[in-house]
């Protein structure tokens, strides 16, 4: 923790950059990511044990204390970036990224064992919080978790579940039927009234489930928050890390874009020299660019304590959304009909980027919890002032469109 | 020479300020001081009136300037683009003739680069210079040319061989504006300002000696003056301004100071209008109650969105740049960025105007700002090198793709023009 933010990753940091790029393209290059997408679990367990073993990687950014390698979420996000870049099928998403930040944020004592067994590797965790309706809209989610002697049975419906199928432990977001207020539970894979049904996905590099709870036993690990503030930091930490596994991808499709239009000939040259396709490129580049900055800055954010976090974190989500398939449309134009076969790997990304830029809440969704955010600092500065606040109106949730 | 430490250039500049700081001096006095003792333009070589310090230090000394609200050396206008190639490309003779004058102030320049028929493609410039005895004879005519009306000296890039090369035929002068052979004309924009003129040379004189650079080595010369114009522009781009100093500025000085900034910054008080005013959108939103409508709230994320992420592509460029690593991307990305969120910035105050945006002057929202960034944005994209050719740097220098086949090699006076 620093305590401000930087613009530039430490040696250190980029040392860890190096050595975990090394290792992907070694292990996971895209020839390996088919084999592996098209497997029954849709990772490689060995190459996850690998990744614990040699690189510590699923507690990279969980406390020492906790088994963890004691890193920030700058580290996390090199690491994701990393993955977005090569699509590594792993449970990091599920595991390392929102399962650990939830407990971070709602369970940091109760959580200790679950997170230490994150980050050995051994458990694979994945978070249950949206549903079928609402996005990340948390008033708007119905699960329902009834005391029962020292434990609780939850009910309800958890929906775009990562990992959901496959991970040992789900760790819930329910409403509390005596005071109505969120939290988050612990269920086991095995436990009698939980139903996953894998969903058929664009993305099999991501996999996702249904899961449904019929008084599904399950162990309170901790309150979401006033005002959710746990759950607001969960999607916060996870939003930032998914846009920079964003920014992974795009980078990735643009140099091999760039690469591309270099190597094709027609009317006599490459296409590299022509206009038309050196300005797209020219454009895609700034797009890339602010993506990375506005990731890069919200992971530092994060790691700074800043209290805007929520307002950098959609700000960053948004821009990466729009470039991520920006980047991918882009791609597959610039390599024309080749661009659209199943052999050539862009589509690949294409399907990350169309997944990515509405999981966790789309460009629309963020862009309005940003301005949200402005509002909430500007109420706050006009109550310090003793204004009136002015007229307010509730008609914010149409620009959920 | 070793560079002395942040601490002890303060303290320097902190006792020279105490001993010779006078708010009661006048002007150019007091500006000549600031020449003699170097602190004027302390990034200057210490051989021409600075102390040829980093950028670093310079920043010390401006702090230092400003806590004391102590009378800068003369910045505004192109003065300092024509002492940066000057101070390259200059004779010595050239240096001792004009560097002094341009800090104190006395002198104001201009640059006469652009011509009618040829903007973005600046090296296809047909203005001619003709050698007769120990004078150069000028004729043509140039665009573009803020403070042209005011301007003692000129930077003049001419023609002087027809059958060389485009790029290879070209001189680099400094021309005296007064003189009869200079007509300058007042050019009127869309937005009513007129800060730039038309300049019509029409035999027009310069002497041998002020002849900057080799002959034919005018594209060298100019490149020099436009590296200097691009780097300024990033520095207005981020924000970067003499600030609020107004408060405690009293005396003959700083009166006469006021009355300069007047005339020289008279062709640039549109300039902010014209970046799109980003900081004025969330208060006119909330200030005329147009916050709750769904897309304005969309349009206004995705500009300030897009406003922070290019300011921190610029900090990130800084930050690289500090820590001795290669120029990635991100340097060269600013001034194409910087026309995205001046269109975004247009679209979100006229979501927010909504009618009023068909108002102009006092009648138009914000007494007139609001018109004016509507009818401003679009220079943006144009001054200083197009959009379209900054995609053209971008795509060549950067990303290293090929150049586009040329038609206009070969002798100049071959190639078609307008």
């Amino acid at each position: 923790m620093s305590g401000t933010v930087t613009f530039a990753h430490t040696e250190e940091q980029a040392l860890f950059r190096d050595s975990l790029r090394k290792f992907l393209d070694t292990t996971s290059p895209t020839t390996r990511v088919r084999q592996v997408m098209e497997s029954e679990s849709g990772f490689d367990a060995q190459l996850w044990k690998r990744m614990a073993d040699e690189l510590a990687l699923p507690g990279i950014g969980i406390a020492e204390a906790e088994g963890g390698a004691g890193f920030g979420w700058t580290e996390v996000c090199i690491a994701m970036e990393e993955f977005g870049r090569t699509l590594c099928p792993s449970p990091f998403m599920a595991s390392s990224v929102l399962s650990m930040a939830a407990l971070a944020s709602m369970a940091p004592k109760t959580g200790a064992a679950l997170l230490s067994s994150i980050a050995s590797g051994e458990r694979h965790c994945a978070l249950a919080a949206q549903e079928l309706q609402g996005q990340w809209d948390f008033d708007a989610w119905q699960c329902t978790a009834t005391q029962q002697g020292e434990g609780w049975r939850l009910d309800g419906v958890k929906h775009l579940v990562v990992d959901g199928a496959q991970a040992q432990t789900l760790l819930v977001v329910a409403r509390q039927s005596d005071r109505r207020t969120l939290a988050l539970f612990e269920v086991e894979a095995d436990a009698e009234g939980l139903v996953r049904r894998p969903l058929k996905v664009i993305d099999s590099t991501r996999r996702l489930a249904l899961v449904s709870l019929t008084g599904a036993a399950a162990l309170l690990l901790g309150p979401a928050g006033e005002h959710h503030s746990g759950l607001e930091r969960t999607l916060d930490l996870a939003s930032i890390a998914l846009a920079n596994e964003m920014v992974g991808g795009m980078t990735r499709l643009f140099a091999d874009t760039l690469a591309y239009t270099r190597l094709r000939v027609q009317f006599g040259r490459n296409i590299a020299s022509f206009q038309a396709i050196k300005h797209r490129m020219a454009e895609l580049l700034i797009q890339v660019e602010l993506a990375r900055s506005a990731a890069h800055y919200a992971a530092s954010a994060a790691d700074a304590g800043m209290d805007n976090l929520s307002y950098l974190a959609s700000l960053a989500k948004s821009l990466a959304s729009d470039a991520y398939l920006l980047a991918a449309q882009e791609a597959i134009q610039l390599h024309g009909g080749i661009g659209f076969t199943w052999d050539n790997d862009t589509h690949l990304w294409f399907k990350r980027a169309k997944s990515s830029e509405v999981f966790l809440g789309t460009p629309v969704w963020h862009r309005e919890r940003m301005i949200r955010a402005l509002e909430k600092s500007v109420e706050k500065s006009v109550e310090k002032s003793g204004e009136r606040a002015g007229e307010r109106s509730g008609e914010r949730s149409g620009a959920n469109a | 020479m070793s560079t002395p430490d942040r601490d002890a250039v303060r303290q320097e500049v902190r006792s020279w300020l105490e001993a010779n700081w006078d708010p009661d001096a006048s002007l150019i006095a007091w500006r000549n001081k600031l020449v003699d003792s170097g602190w004027g333009m302390p990034e200057w070589p210490e051989a021409w009136y600075g102390r040829g310090y980093p950028a670093e230090l310079v920043r010390v000394v401006e702090q230092e300037f400003g806590q004391a609200g102590a009378v800068t050396g003369a910045k505004a206008g192109i003065r300092l683009l024509a002492a940066a190639t000057l101070l390259e490309h200059g004779t010595d003779t050239h240096k001792r003739a004009w560097l002094r004058r341009i800090i104190t102030g006395e002198d104001t320049w201009c640059q006469l680069f652009s011509e009618p028929g040829s903007g973005s493609d600046l090296a296809g410039a047909t203005t001619r210079a003709d050698l007769r005895g120990d004078e150069w004879i000028i004729n043509g005519q140039k665009v573009w040319t803020t403070s042209a009306h005011h301007a003692n000296w000129g930077l003049l890039l001419a023609r002087t061989d027809w059958n060389a090369p485009k790029h290879k035929g070209l001189t680099f002068f400094v021309i005296n504006m007064h003189q009869p052979g200079v007509v300058v004309q007042p050019l009127k924009q869309m937005n009513g300002h007129a800060s730039f003129n038309e300049v019509f040379i029409t035999d027009a004189v310069v002497p041998r000696e002020n002849q900057v650079g080799q002959i034919g080595n005018g594209w060298a010369v100019a490149m020099t003056t436009l590296a200097h114009e691009r780097r300024r522009a990033d520095g207005l781009r981020s924000g970067s301004s003499d600030g609020d100093r107004r408060s405690y500025r009293r005396g003959r000085i700083h009166e006469e100071e006021d009355a300069e900034n007047k005339t020289v910054l008279a062709p640039y008080t549109w300039y902010p209008q014209r970046a799109g005013r980003t900081d004025l959108a969330l208060p006119q939103a909330v200030a005329s109650g147009r916050i709750v409508d769904p897309v304005v709230r969309q349009e206004l994320a995705r500009l300030l969105a897009m406003s922070s992420a290019a300011e921190w592509t610029a900090r990130r460029a800084r930050a690289a740049q500090q820590a001795g690593k290669p120029q990635g991307p991100e340097g060269s990305l600013g001034k194409l960025v910087a026309s995205h969120v001046a269109r975004q910035a247009q679209k979100v105050h006229t979501l927010i105007a909504e009618g009023d945006s068909m108002l102009a002057g006092t009648d138009s929202p914000l007494q007139g700002i609001i018109a004016e960034i509507l009818l401003s944005v679009p220079a943006v994209s144009i001054a200083g090198g197009t959009d379209e050719i900054q995609r053209n740097i971008i795509a060549e220098r950067v990303l290293d793709m090929p150049k586009e086949p040329r038609f206009d090699e070969g002798p100049f006076r071959d190639i078609p023009r307008n």
